[in-house]
């Protein structure tokens, strides 16, 4: 029948075009996300912070560490610095402007790092079973045991404080997280008929975690990443207030507040508006994670 | 007459989605007298649960009753307050579902719950509340009521637990008791115990029982009379005797068509399946719900205007909803009269299996070594090519361990199976040859979970081409479309994901998929037995004809008997691991018998309420197979028990004509008179 086949060939050439049916898939799902109130406004306030991380050069009234001695005298909020300027003169408002730049390009790059680790990890757990599963999660066990902050400080203070180093750290730390979820899952999923058909035309274990398992265990994982999320931005912040986060002078949400805390009961708004901004940007990834979980169980 | 106990008058039942309002339930009516017991049958989707549930007014957030009235002892349902209501519910209409475990509390003992009944509804005392508890069980045939009492859910069988809930049912003597598909996870004579179970009850409780369940044979053991719902609508609905020896409405035939019994096999009597499926509830088209299916529609007359409910001539009490009832042909049954040798063309095995044992040995705990579990136990079969093998037997007796160690997802302890000459039976799957791969192919029994959600349907079956033909790409694009064809499935089908497909799809594509590499030998796990019965009747044909098509050999396990019976050419009776009888369908579907191949026929229901068979009672339940009998594996529950032989010495296997082989002490021809004389009084309890 040559009609039929013509169709199942058109059916199935956008498979060669991956990119559009993975842009029209992710669409798909994006627009499902109007269903939900939390998801909606989460999408609302990361929206903004990303938007603000991106357009921050052209947008930002100030260079961010151009001081402004004259400002000094009444740094509160004022037609010239609508935030007000800091304990050195700098613009507030371009300083969390170019902060959402450090926050949302670390936090995002540490989450991913620890997804793709912890689920490789977790799918060979489940997977495989046995010894791989007892090594894994017992190291999964003692990294998660030890008091994370500890951890930093000494795997910052050893390596020194760079982007690339609390992308690591964070990546490692949070990794078995992510896999005891996706051992989890596995464990179940590693029991389906289609996988027991995989093993029947004698596929490789990695073709069966990764093709056969991992795509069904996408909706707790994305779940997960965006609580995550919220996790790597509040220890981000909370490195930068110990001083061991970004180096000086770059704005650095969390450094903003331990360079000014002290001034707490002269001018509040130096510490509280670096404090609001971290909030945020959390609360929004929260309730995206709340709303697509809301989404995940309608399915 | 008095008044009846429950009336649904012009009924209709909406669904409210985000697409809008759905009607499922058009405009239904029918009564139940006091005492009265009408069973509601049709395919899955066709509102039987949704009535049940509006009868109770538990439709959830989602449903509503959108018109019509319920009148229960006289009060309409739909008006009652939620006090009012709470006082009905439990106390006056009690409900029994599918999954006992669903509607017992595990943390709680069985005694706490069923006390509690009569506790809440009628203000009894905790003495003579429990004194009822222990009555009830007894009369629920539960052995040692003291005992049960004491223990939690998860410490009964399946059997029991839904023996539990029937009680808790009928402890606060209800006027109705509402069944929803209350055997339908049980094994065949567990099955048949608790209908049993329920017609005796009946008989002694004066309870109306609206009995809803997909099976026609067991609607015909529990109940007067039966409805047929198609789409909401009641179609047909008369005495069980008028409505299965006189079916008049189209559906109801088909249903009965389609129906796999006891007296038919593929050779002279085929199933006819439905054509299509349930059509969504969303769209209506004017006229007769059923004409898109049907097989007399008549343009024109079937499909404008309401169709009116009329009584058949000289059948008072039987309705039906079809303006062509009068005119067609009287129904005849299928059957085969007696069960006699098919011409069959002798054939070597492909696959031949030589004492093969399976024992899990359970992880060592720290309080020593549990018992290992035996599922396998020295079975000895042949598979001949282009042939149907059927392994029959309850849950538990070792069938799908079977499948498993055949097709190498586990392997064997010990013994031999031989695929086409080789021995694959310490080989796991990835240790397999390619080509021996391709010679042993599966198809699972959830069509729900049977392909990944994640891939389409093109992608499924375009892989297995690729990995087992060695297709390219493009060559494995091309190929899908053929065996969807083959399998009777749409090529547009290809870019659907299994979401959007039915179940009985879903397992098409699944048999496409087992075809992709040409095996010699598919190994069936229970692949119907999810599925409605045109469905299935579809699917058991489609596996008929591609099996003459391709001469492949078709491993087919089941606990149905009736689709065995139907489908296969050889037949094992497995028990706890062991077969008990083996040889040719005809041989083994006719005396001699072993006691376990003819408790479990006597247990099948049979749609046909002349026909209904004098039941086998068996005692007690499966033993574990951790503590299998050193005699005979059924010795603890065999009806025809000689004495301590059976107990202590592994039975004998007599060979009889055409491979027909019986592990049991009685010899043959005593098993054929034992099995003329009759059923054999059940010994003590």
């Amino acid at each position: 029948m040559a009609l039929g086949t013509t169709t199942v060939e058109a059916v199935l050439v956008p498979r060669r075009r991956p990119l559009a049916r993975l842009l029209r898939g992710a669409w798909a799902r994006a627009a499902r996300l109007a269903e939900s109130v939390p998801a909606l406004v989460g999408v609302g306030i990361v929206g903004f912070w990303v938007a603000a991380a991106l357009l921050a050069p052209m947008i930002a009234p100030y260079p961010p560490n151009a001081n402004d001695f004259a400002a000094l005298a009444n740094p509160r909020p004022s037609a010239a610095h609508w935030l007000g300027t800091d304990h050195l003169g700098r613009d507030l408002l371009s300083r969390i402007l170019w902060g959402a730049r450090t926050v949302l390009a670390v936090a995002p790059v540490a989450v991913f790092g620890a997804a793709i680790l912890g689920s490789l990890l977790g799918l060979c757990a489940g997977y495989y079973r046995g010894w791989v599963d007892l090594v894994v999660s017992r190291v999964c066990d003692v990294v998660l045991t030890f008091p994370v902050i500890i951890l930093y400080m000494i795997i910052l203070a050893t390596f020194g404080s760079s982007a690339l180093n609390i992308i690591g750290v964070l990546t490692l730390t949070k990794a078995p997280i992510i896999a005891r979820i996706v051992r989890g899952v596995t464990l179940e999923l590693r029991e389906r008929e289609y996988v027991a058909a995989a093993k029947m035309r004698g596929e490789s274990g990695l073709y069966i975690m990764l093709v056969e398992i991992l795509p069904n265990a996408r909706g707790p994982l994305i779940v997960d990443m965006c609580l995550r999320m919220g996790f790597n931005i509040v220890i981000i912040g909370v490195l930068g207030f110990l001083g061991i986060g970004l180096p000086p002078p770059d704005p650095d949400w969390g450094g903003m507040v331990k360079d000014t805390y002290g001034m707490m009961s002269v001018y509040p708004h130096m510490a509280l508006i670096p404090c609001a901004a971290i909030s945020s940007l959390v609360i929004g990834f929260n309730l995206l994670a709340i709303g697509l979980r809301e989404i995940g169980q309608r399915d | 007459m008095t008044e009846a106990l429950l009336a649904l008058e012009g009924v209709r039942i909406s669904y409210f989605t985000r697409a809008g309002e759905v009607n499922v339930v058009p405009g239904l009516s029918f009564t139940l007298g006091r005492g009265e017991a009408l069973g509601l049958v049709g395919e899955s989707g066709c509102g039987k649960s949704t009535v049940a549930l509006a009868i109770v007014r538990y439709l959830g957030r989602a449903g509503r009753v959108v018109g019509g009235r319920i009148r229960f002892e006289g009060r309409d349902l739909a008006t009652l307050g939620e006090e009012e209501l709470r006082g009905i519910r439990g106390r006056r209409i009690a409900m029994v579902y599918q999954d006992p475990m669903a509607s017992l509390n595990p943390v709680m003992t069985v005694g706490r719950q069923l006390v509690e009944v009569p506790r809440l509804h009628e203000g009894v005392g905790e003495t003579e509340a429990r004194a009822r508890a222990l009555r009830m069980l007894a009369e629920v045939n539960l052995p040692d009521p003291e005992d049960v009492l004491r223990r939690y859910p998860h410490q009964l069988s399946g059997g029991q637990q839904q023996r539990i809930v029937i009680a808790m049912a009928l402890i606060a003597r209800p006027a109705l008791l509402i069944m929803d598909e209350p055997t339908t996870g049980l094994d065949v004579t567990v099955e048949a115990a608790v209908l049993d179970l329920v017609r005796e009850l009946r008989r002694r409780h004066d309870s109306a029982i609206l009995y809803i369940s997909h099976n026609l044979g067991t609607v015909v053991r529990v109940s007067d009379r039966v409805g047929v719902m198609y789409r909401g609508e009641l179609v047909e609905e008369g005495s069980i005797r008028q409505v299965f020896s006189n079916p008049r409405h189209p559906y109801t035939r088909g249903l009965l068509d389609c129906l796999p019994t006891l007296g038919r096999d593929k050779r002279r009597t085929p199933l006819l399946p439905i054509p299509g499926q349930v059509e969504s509830p969303s769209s209506r088209a004017p006229g007769c719900s059923f004409a898109a299916r049907c097989a007399h529609v008549e343009p024109g007359r079937c499909t404008v205007g309401a169709i009116p409910t009329e009584t058949v001539a000289n059948e008072p009490g039987h309705r039906v909803q079809c303006v062509r009832a009068g005119e067609l042909p009287p129904w005849r049954r299928r059957y085969v009269e007696a069960a006699e040798a098919g011409a069959r063309a002798a054939s070597e095995p492909v696959v031949a299996l030589d004492r093969l044992s399976k024992v899990y040995r359970p992880r060592r705990g720290l309080f020593g070594a549990q018992a290992d579990v035996r599922a396998l136990a020295d079975v000895g079969l042949d598979a001949l090519r282009g042939q149907t093998l059927a392994i029959v037997g309850e849950s538990g007796c070792g069938k799908s361990t079977l499948a498993r160690v055949l097709s190498g997802l586990e392997t064997a302890t010990a013994g031999q199976v031989r695929l086409v000459g080789t021995d694959v039976a310490a080989l796991p799957v990835d240790a397999r040859a390619p080509s021996l791969r391709r010679t042993l192919q599966m198809v699972f029994q959830n069509p729900d979970s049977t392909l990944n959600p994640s891939h389409t349907v093109g992608y499924a079956v375009g892989r297995a081409l690729r990995r087992l033909r060695g297709l390219s790409a493009a060559g494995a694009a091309r190929e899908v479309g053929r065996l969807l064809e083959v399998v009777k499935l749409g090529p547009e089908l290809a870019g659907r994901k299994p979401h959007q497909l039915s179940g009985g799809q879903r397992q098409r594509v699944a048999i496409a998929r087992a075809l992709a590499g040409d095996p010699e030998v598919i190994v069936a796990d229970e692949p119907v037995s999810s599925l409605d019965v045109s469905v299935q009747a579809a699917i058991i044909n489609l596996l008929t004809e591609l099996q003459a098509e391709r001469g492949a050999t078709l491993l087919f396990i089941s606990h149905d008997l009736s689709v065995v019976r139907y489908l296969a050419d050889h037949v094992a009776v497995m028990y706890l691991g062991k077969i008990v009888e083996f040889g040719r369908a005809e041989d083994v579907f006719a005396p001699p018998y072993h006691p376990y191949t003819e408790a479990l026929l006597s247990a099948v229901p049979v749609p046909d309420p002349d026909a209904q068979p004098e039941r086998i009672v068996l005692e007690g339940a499966l033993p574990s197979p951790t503590e299998v009998p050193r005699g005979c594996p059924f010795a603890t529950r065999c009806p025809r028990k000689v004495g301590a032989v059976c107990d202590d010495t592994p039975p004998p296997e007599q060979r009889l004509a055409h491979g027909h082989r019986i592990a049991c002490h009685i010899p043959a021809e005593d098993l054929v008179r034992l099995h003329r004389a009759g059923v054999p009084a059940p010994t003590g309890a």
